[in-house]
């Protein structure tokens, strides 16, 4: 491995951080995209200079940026200007059209509202992008309104997966307090046809045919804020995280719990031990360590910030219930930021690096499976995600 | 030609600098000027307009020699003056936190 390269996506831009293997020295271009809000960048596995981009505006709505250079130039698939009248293209790589077509079965029309009254979908951004790990030209999105959508042109054009909001469950989904997003997608390595999402707050979900048809796996959450706390919908999901080699094997972070599945989800248990707080946002895998999770206690309902301002990654080397609490190298007092979902991520080399940004601008870095941390960069933006690739 | 202003955040999307000129053919209209410009610059579609409604954006309005013609039909022809190139035709972004 020669070195990494870290994908930031922020409130007001995106930041390509890259270093050597030692990742001790950085080099930080950006701002990219300068002033809209980057949900998520993401590297395609199977050509790591093709980077997709989520870029998005309350006032200008979504964009998708594509990169073949790993992040110098980007693009717009299709979105060109045009030299002359006819056949030029159509700049569809932002359009994201709901499927209401007969092939669906039934109209996908409304989900739940806040009151419990019935809404319309309506596309709001994309959350989450997913590059095959095969095709870098394959690409998933989860938006908000929460759908699975697909693209097999480089994100030119897109179509929805429309076999998981048909599934029969829609109209019970509702928007968490970040809206009804679709947020975790995880692609079997193993196995093409299986895909796991999750949605809050509609919980998650699998196929096992390639996105023709799906189901609920909650089986085993408990959450105490809806009706029925056992339902088979309605749990506010918020990451779900999978080691490669084992992609029977899910850990997820709810709302409240850290939870762990066995059996591709069909089955959930609580592993949050002895955590101090198990609500929080962000979980991942160590790349070597199957039984190695992170996670980021954070204090709620409404502070989201992490307990006593003292901000501790706590991990795990047994797959959940015991708990160690990380703090070299982070700040123990007077600490008040929050780490977002998609904001934390795992290298690959040798010495796994972990790696996470907060809604205070830092991007913190650990080469020694989460002892010591530093940070790479202190006054960027809120940090909105966080991905890595490891570059040979 | 027609002339046209965007937003800064559009400009830069677009690759162009303040302003804009288009050909458009009359009768020269709110709906018409929107078509050339999405015509000529496809990453603007979506932004400014819905895919496939044409419905204005939440945070959008359009102004033109002083008025204010976010509310009218996309076919009501424009005034004079943007017609024939004098003034420009604006759309800009609603003033709002961020």
């Amino acid at each position: 491995m020669s070195g990494v390269r870290v994908l930031v996506g922020t409130k007001k831009g995106a930041f390509l951080l890259t270093s050597d293997g030692a990742r001790k020295k950085w080099k930080v271009s950006g701002p990219h995209f300068a002033g809209w809000e980057i949900y998520h960048l993401k590297g395609s596995p199977a050509d790591p200079d093709r980077i997709y981009a989520s870029q998005s505006s309350g006032w200008f709505g979504q964009i998708i940026q594509r990169s073949s250079d790993g992040g110098k130039t980007w693009e717009t698939p299709g979105g060109g200007m045009t030299q002359g009248p006819g056949g030029m293209p159509q700049g569809e790589s932002n359009k994201f059209v709901y499927d209401t077509s007969e092939a669906t079965g039934k109209p996908l029309t409304t989900h739940q509202w806040y009151d419990g009254t019935q809404h319309p979908w309506e596309f709001k951004r994309v959350w989450h992008l997913e590059p095959s790990p095969s095709d870098p030209d394959t690409v998933y999105a989860g938006v908000e309104d929460a759908a699975l959508f697909r693209s097999s042109d480089g994100a030119t054009t897109w179509q929805e997966v429309s076999g998981l909001r048909g599934h029969g469950t829609g109209p019970k989904w509702q928007p968490g307090a970040g809206g009804l997003c679709l947020h975790t997608i995880l692609l079997d390595p193993k196995n093409p046809r299986r895909i796991y999402i999750a949605i809050s707050a509609a919980g998650a979900f699998r196929t096992d045919d390639g996105g023709a048809t799906w189901k609920p796996i909650n089986r085993g959450l408990r959450s105490n804020y809806i009706p029925d706390p056992e339902a088979e919908i309605g749990h506010c999901v918020h990451h779900i995280a999978m080691h490669p080699a084992h992609p029977n094997r899910l850990f997820m972070q709810k709302h409240w719990d850290v939870m762990r599945s066995d059996d591709a989800g069909d089955h959930w248990h609580e592993v949050s031990g002895n955590l101090p707080t198990d609500f929080g946002f962000a979980i991942d895998v160590h790349a070597h360590e199957p039984e190695t999770i992170y996670v980021v206690p954070i204090k709620s309902d409404s502070e989201h910030y992490p307990l006593k301002g003292k901000l501790r990654v706590y991990r795990s080397r047994s797959g959940g219930e015991e708990w160690e609490a990380l703090t070299k190298g982070l700040p123990q007092r007077n600490c008040y930021v929050n780490v977002l979902r998609d904001a934390m991520a795992v290298d690959t080399l040798d010495d796994c690096g972990i790696y996470f940004g907060t809604t205070g601008g830092q991007v913190y870095v650990s080469t020694d499976a989460g002892d010591r941390w530093a940070p790479i960069v202190r006054d960027l933006p809120p940090v909105l995600s966080v991905e890595v690739q490891a570059l040979r | 030609m027609i002339r046209v202003v965007i937003p800064p955040s559009l400009r830069t999307l677009a690759g162009v600098g303040a302003e804009v000129t288009l050909a458009v053919d009359a009768p020269v209209t709110q709906g018409a000027v929107l078509d050339a410009l999405e015509s000529r610059y496809p990453v603007l579609r979506g932004t400014i307009r819905d895919h496939g409604t044409l419905q204005r954006r939440a945070f959008i309005r359009y102004f033109a020699c002083g008025q204010d013609l976010s509310h009218d039909p996309a076919d009501t022809p424009l005034p004079e003056p943007i017609a024939d190139g004098t003034e420009p035709f604006l759309v800009i972004g609603a003033i709002a936190g961020g």
